[in-house]
């Protein structure tokens, strides 16, 4: 998840401005997000992508000020495929 | 007039808002988040706290409550619904208010009296007030910067949606008596047909002089003024 282009990110801001103060100077811009990991029982990794993205939808993001995106699908070891 | 106050686990001003609910002469019952059905209520109120701690964004679990489908079914029907601060993050989760609220611009919780401006009289839960009158009325919140796409904050302008706005002692809105970042100062809001508030300042705690301010009294004057015009 990771706020909407646009939208003000008061934390991302506030890292900004401590990294441009230990001599980062060529920063940009710093956005704030965070990362959900999920263990998910599913038959195939599209499948697990398809219940995370609904997931996603449903409850994990806001539309309103956060995009998401799923990622770094892979099988635990030891799982049953 | 029979109100409900529902309560989340993590709500912590319930007992206030049950509290001022009982002082305008209604008759409040407690709703637990798993319970269902609100027929027979002449109002839902929605207090404010850290349901679910806040986790994941304020008022997104919540949201997912049992109750909240029936807050949405009885919302949508017309009910009278009130949402104040987590209340209010709540709504917004739910969509039954537009837009949303994020941390505070200035990262830190913010707890304090406030000057709000009556935007509007001519809603179920302003009417006791005079358009343009300033209240002062508490704030406690770390999420209350409120936000929307640009389209969503033109047709809330434009349909008159935004009632209570931060304000200096002038009465108007200035970066310095904004306090959180909100948008033009956005501090409650009602949906399009005008029976969903949401707001960040507490009205429930400027209740009586004891306690620094009787400004919010007029809120619940109003629903049940109203409620009761609507009953005869």
């Amino acid at each position: 998840m990771k706020p909407r282009p646009g939208l003000l990110d008061p934390q991302g801001k506030a890292i900004h401005h401590a990294l441009n103060s230990l001599g980062w100077d060529g920063v940009a811009d710093v956005r704030v997000g965070k990362a959900i990991y999920i263990d998910v029982a599913a038959e195939s990794q599209q499948a697990a992508l398809e219940v995370a993205d609904a997931m996603c939808r449903k409850l994990l993001a806001n539309p309103v000020t956060e995009d998401y995106e799923v990622s770094g699908i892979s099988e635990l070891e030891g799982a049953g495929a | 007039m029979k109100v409900a106050v529902v309560t989340f686990p993590g709500s912590n001003c319930d007992y206030d808002l049950y509290k001022a609910a009982q002082q305008v002469g209604a008759e409040p019952t407690f709703i637990w988040h798993r319970e269902r059905g609100l027929d027979g209520y002449d109002a839902v109120l929605l207090p404010g706290g850290f349901s679910y701690g806040d986790y994941l964004r304020a008022g997104a679990i919540a949201r997912m409550s049992p109750v909240m489908e029936d807050v949405i079914a009885y919302a949508t029907k017309g009910g009278p619904v009130l949402g104040i601060c987590n209340g209010f993050q709540i709504l917004c989760e739910a969509g039954l208010l537009p837009g949303a609220l994020v941390r505070n611009s200035g990262l830190k919780f913010a707890s304090k009296d406030v000057l709000l401006r009556v935007e509007r009289n001519n809603t179920i839960f302003t009417s006791s007030y005079t358009a343009g009158q300033v209240l002062r009325i508490p704030i406690a919140h770390g999420e209350g910067n409120y936000e929307a796409d640009r389209e969503t904050l033109e047709r809330i302008e434009e349909g008159g949606q935004v009632v209570f706005r931060y304000v200096d002692s002038a009465g108007d809105t200035t970066d310095d008596a904004n306090p959180n970042g909100s948008w033009h100062g956005i501090a409650g809001l009602v949906n399009e047909g005008g029976n969903v508030l949401g707001m960040m300042p507490h009205p429930e705690r400027a209740m009586e002089d004891l306690l620094g301010s009787t400004d919010g009294i007029g809120v619940f004057t109003s629903l049940i003024a109203s409620l009761s015009a609507l009953a005869s």
